[in-house]
């Protein structure tokens, strides 16, 4: 296996989305290969660190603010429907 | 109150029932539904638009055109699908008209081959992250991802930040199966190459180059 063959089923590896022979040959490729192996290793990190820190949490305040506004609009659109009907 | 305790008696928890009781008018179920998403809805915007106010819109409008729209929700897809389905569409219309461009979509530089061949290949630091205080991580993280094409980083945030499988990012987004596979693959080797300038090992040979 060639290292663009390995990256073309990165994906699927670090998802493990993959047949089991398919995995032996890819194992069998990072054995030997380092640089694919850090390739691999490193995607996995990226992964992890945006799933471990979410960089956009909606703070409790603003969640209550727009919670509001949000019933506000719908109320609003409930009551146009009603009297149109 | 009556309300609240009536649902909870008729076992009303599911996804699906609050949906069928909001769509004959109960906007407390409604509400039970903005409470369960709008977490997920407004990180969704933020990583689209990168733009606080708009994401903030994006939420507002969102669950709005959402309400409106219940009668058209068929129930073959899970209502939090077809909401990520608006609220992307939103989120990628604040976008254009931020950047007054109308050409910004989904689309957008698929055909680039940043990142498609790795160039960066020093390894990391063994736990990388710890190396920033956690405001300087989340800048870093912020930028970084800011640096991908709408479309890239929209299919990663969905798989990756959110968790969804690859059928429901193809339906949230109208793509296929393979077209959300290249571009996952694509958004995941750019922001490894990216982000391998903050994290890669500092000791000796392979980080030193």
């Amino acid at each position: 296996m060639k290292c663009k063959e390995f990256l073309q089923e990165l994906t699927d590896y670090l998802d493990g989305k993959i047949s089991d022979s398919l995995r032996a040959e890819l194992d069998e490729h990072l054995h030997w290969c380092h640089e694919c192996h850090v390739v691999m290793n490193t995607t996995k990190k990226t992964i992890e660190i945006y799933r471990d820190n979410q960089i956009y949490e909606l703070p409790d305040d603003l969640r209550t603010r727009l919670h509001q506004a949000i019933m506000t609009k719908c109320r609003g659109a409930h009551q146009g429907k009603k009297s149109s009907h | 109150m009556e309300a609240i305790q009536k649902r909870a008696e008729e076992g009303i928890n599911s996804e699906l029932a609050l949906v069928q009781a909001a769509k004959k008018g109960d906007l407390e179920a409604f509400s039970d539904l903005v409470r369960r998403y709008d977490r997920n809805i407004f990180r969704i915007a933020q990583h689209i638009t990168h733009n606080e106010e708009d994401a903030q819109d994006v939420v507002q409008d969102a669950f709005l055109k959402a309400y409106q729209n219940l009668d058209q929700f068929q129930g073959n897809s899970k209502f939090y699908t077809w909401l990520v389905r608006i609220a992307v569409n939103e989120a990628l219309m604040r976008l254009r008209r931020r950047r007054n461009d109308r050409t910004v979509s989904l689309d957008e530089d698929v055909e680039t081959e940043d990142g498609a061949i790795p160039r960066e290949v020093a390894d990391w630091s063994p736990n990388p992250e710890q190396l920033y205080g956690t405001s300087e991580l989340g800048d870093i993280l912020k930028k970084t991802i800011q640096g991908l094409s709408p479309g890239f980083r929209t299919v990663f945030v969905l798989r990756d930040v959110e968790g969804l499988s690859t059928e429901e990012t193809a339906e949230m987004l109208g793509l296929s199966i393979p077209a959300v596979k290249s571009r996952l693959l694509r958004a995941r080797l750019q922001l490894r190459e990216r982000l391998a300038k903050y994290f890669k090992s500092k000791k000796g040979g392979d980080g030193q180059r």
